[in-house]
């Protein structure tokens, strides 16, 4: 045999133990791992495991209290992906996601594709985005009596998440919708005040992560205060 | 409590929990890799593969071994992308194209990660939960393979190795151990327990974990929407903890599904530095003195801290024209993690060769930006991947020896070994490979007409997207500046290109070094023997490390990050 005939039956070899051992992992890692851990979770967590989808005061599934949503009013033309969506005021609105729309494959939220929009602090699209955003917000927040300066919208409210998916906005955000979702659904500001409170979440353990309110979990309270009346 | 208070505590609860997992967890990997009893499994795997794991190898049949064990994953990898349409468990989900599809196969088996698809998009479960997933725990357990191997070559004595038994006639070349032993052993006794454990804390947190596919639910506003399920969490946990670094989702630990809370934030980030701190303590208990290992260790938690503190620093100052007028660098970063928060992650991820993101870096601000790229230009060391990052640290304490040894006119010695030509030869040819590849293959794509057009944002942005893509593959790290469109044939095979050579070549050295090193026997310690535990030579790791990588960069990085970071 040659030298290069045995180098070939030798890599030929050596390729044939990797490849076994590969199958070998794989059955463990990629099948015993997995199915052992969802078993486990299936059993212990089974509502986060499955998505920790909220129920509204109906018992309807309205989405997950993780994944965030739009509150927008239903489009003109349904069929028009190039429609700009209009929030309806009446709800508490979320933070921007603009990466969730520019950059998936389908524009639509109905299939989540998660992104950002990975401008740069130095970028004029983004300058403008955020300008926009916050002229938009203090247009949207004025109601009778109320209306908030640039200094108090915070900097979550006009920009982008990670996700693009984000279910919070900071407790600020959240306070500075207060006198408008009150006036649109015809509230006591005290009374929709209290019920923002009552749903901000601190920090963990006091010190781990930011204080947040969930949006569509603020909603669906709202909602049933709503239903009562 | 203010949010600069809060980071600062979250912090040093993470260094606590840390510190209080540093000895058992490298105590236990010392032991693992030292043992000479075989589980069941672990024989099962042995026949399955054909090799004695106790029979001794020189450091070519070590090498080979890894080579071909990983050309193995790659070839498998392709060929489940190529025919992922006509799998079970993947419907709708269509064949990857060739580029891609070398790519992502180049970078899951090279610890990278690097991912120019979209995950919930692109690939099926059966891709992600058989074929990705894998490729976290075993290229993981590679790279901690290699490093053992090193550390058994500083360990060995004339007629023993490592782990101070049986002799053997001396040459000059030592035996490293078996590497079908190392690699089953890490992956068994190391990351799947961790793992599971890991994941079960996911989703205690709210991490998904279930087989359900695509799922659609109600929306509050009527209509419905829908998302991919999955075996999440159990992905997620080795992600961290192979310092691998592939989402399951698009937005990868930004995705609330990935990463739901500040909780499983901070786990997420103990996770990343778990192993590749505690290997300091394996490292110094195989070599017989854990105060060696303490030195090695100070220098990698002096660099981490460092960087931690200028990056919340910068992240909380927010220059930049859009920062400015948003009143905070929140872009790309999720309410629930805040400053603090993704600022941690962020560095965690680059000093190591992890690559997952909880927050987008290239919407970070300049400067912010500009110590991502450097940490993974440092070589990722501090702590580094899992086994890489010792190797890549041990391979720098060589390099500061010699330096120390040019200052005072002495031949140079490291924990015993005589630190000559040859082993220089193979350290320096070490830490020049990665810097070569970057550099080298961003110019070429700056300078070259076929790449145009790829970046997303102007002025010197843009070309640190192209600087971090190569930076990222070469490091094996994985994360982006993601504006850059990467999923092009160009980049798609000079990054898939980058990432194997990167990952290898380096591999080659650290082995041959390893060999040479275990073919010696130990010089006696000397008044004049530099003391390689004390804070001096710390402290000339640290300066080394600066030094010799992170002035590599400086012109490229002067053309990028520190100019943008400059002007706002």
């Amino acid at each position: 045999m040659t030298h290069s005939h045995h180098v070939a039956a030798r890599t030929a070899r050596q390729l044939g133990a990797g490849l076994r051992a590969l199958i070998a992992l794989t059955v463990l890692c990629g099948v015993l791992y997995p199915l052992a851990v969802t078993g486990i979770a299936q059993a212990a967590f089974p509502g986060r495991a499955n998505g920790s989808q909220l129920t509204d005061a109906g018992g309807r599934v309205v989405g997950s209290e993780l994944i965030g949503q739009r509150f927008d009013l239903p489009k003109k033309n349904p069929d028009d992906p190039e429609e700009t969506p209009v929030p309806d005021l009446r709800w508490f609105q979320p933070r921007p996601s603009a990466g969730l729309t520019t950059h998936g494959a389908d524009p639509r939220y109905a299939l989540l594709v998660s992104g950002a929009t990975h401008l740069s602090g130095d970028n004029e699209v983004l300058l403008r985005a955020v300008r926009d955003a916050k002229a938009a917000v203090i247009e949207d927040n004025t109601a009778a009596g109320y209306r908030p300066t640039a200094a108090d919208v915070p900097a979550e409210a006009v920009t982008s998440s990670g996700s693009g998916l984000d279910p919070h906005i900071p407790p600020a955000y959240a306070a500075l919708q207060v006198h408008r979702v009150a006036e649109r659904n015809h509230l006591a500001v005290a009374e929709v005040r209290a019920l923002v409170e009552a749903h901000t979440d601190g920090r963990i353990l006091g010190f781990v992560g930011e204080p947040t309110v969930n949006v569509l979990w603020l909603n669906v309270a709202l909602k049933a205060l709503l239903g009562t009346r | 409590m203010s949010p600069v208070l809060a980071g600062v505590l979250q912090f040093l609860a993470l260094l606590a929990a840390l510190a209080l997992a540093y000895r058992p967890l490298g105590d236990y990997m010392a032991r693992v890799y030292c043992s000479s009893r075989h589980l069941w499994v672990e024989k099962w795997i042995y026949r399955a593969v054909g090799a004695d794991p106790s029979a001794e190898m020189r450091w070519p049949a070590y090498l080979r071994g890894v080579l071909a064990f990983s050309l193995a994953g790659v070839l498998f990898l392709y060929l489940l992308q190529r025919v992922q349409g006509v799998l079970p468990g993947s419907p709708g989900f269509a064949p990857i194209d060739p580029d891609q599809a070398f790519n992502t196969a180049a970078s899951f088996v090279t610890n990278t990660n690097w991912q120019s698809y979209a995950g919930e998009q692109a690939m099926g479960r059966l891709v992600q939960t058989c074929g990705l997933a894998v490729q976290n725990f075993v290229s993981a357990a590679v790279g901690m393979a290699v490093a053992v191997a090193l550390v058994r070559g500083f360990a060995a004595r004339p007629g023993t190795r490592g782990c101070a038994r049986t002799g053997e006639a001396p040459s000059h070349t030592g035996p490293l151990g078996n590497f079908w032993a190392d690699l089953v052993r890490g992956v068994v006794r190391i990351l799947i327990p961790l793992s599971v454990l890991g994941a079960l804390v996911l989703v205690a947190c709210g991490a998904l974990q279930n087989f359900s596919g695509l799922h659609e639910v109600g929306q509050f506003g009527g209509g419905v929407q829908q998302w991919h399920g999955g075996a999440v969490a159990s992905q997620e946990a080795i992600k961290e903890l192979g310092t691998n670094g592939g989402g399951y989702y698009n937005a990868n630990s930004a995705h609330p599904y990935e990463n739901p809370n500040g909780l499983s934030n901070l786990f997420e980030i103990f996770l990343i530095l778990l192993i590749p701190f505690a290997l300091t303590r394996t490292f110094g208990r195989m070599t017989g003195s854990v105060r060696q290992g303490y030195a090695i260790l100070a220098a990698m938690a002096t660099i981490w801290t460092v960087f931690t503190a200028l990056m919340m620093w910068t992240e909380f100052a927010h220059h930049g024209p859009a920062f400015e007028a948003a009143g905070g660098a929140t872009e790309g970063k999720e309410t629930r993690f805040g400053i603090a928060g993704s600022a941690i992650f962020s560095v965690a991820t680059t000093l190591t060769s992890t690559g997952a993101v909880n927050s987008f870096h290239s919407s970070y601000t300049g400067l912010g930006g500009g110590l991502d790229l450097l940490g993974m230009q440092l070589g990722e060391v501090a702590p580094g991947g899992v086994g890489s990052g010792l190797y890549g640290m041990l391979v720098m304490a060589i390099v500061a020896v010699f330096l120390a040894g040019l200052m005072v006119g002495r031949t140079p010695e490291y924990l015993g070994k005589k630190i000559g030509t040859r082993q220089i030869k193979f350290a320096a040819c070490y830490f020049l490979i990665t810097p070569a590849l970057v550099l080298g293959f961003t110019a070429a794509a700056v300078a070259l007409p076929t790449p145009g057009g790829s970046t997303l944002n102007p002025g010197p942005h843009g070309f640190s997207e192209i600087l971090y893509a190569y930076t990222s593959g070469a490091n094996n790290n994985g994360s982006a500046f993601g504006g850059l469109s990467a999923d092009t044939e160009w980049f798609n095979t000079t990054l898939g290109i980058a990432m194997m050579l990167g990952r290898f070549l380096p591999m080659v050295f650290v082995l041959a070094l390893a060999g040479s090193l275990a073919g010696q026997g130990p010089v006696p310690q000397t008044a004049g023997t530099l003391r390689t535990h004390k804070p001096l030579f710390t402290g000339l790791l640290v300066g080394t490390v600066m030094i010799v990588t992170g002035l590599t960069y400086f012109p490229a990085l002067a053309l990028g990050p520190l100019a943008e970071g400059l002007a706002s």
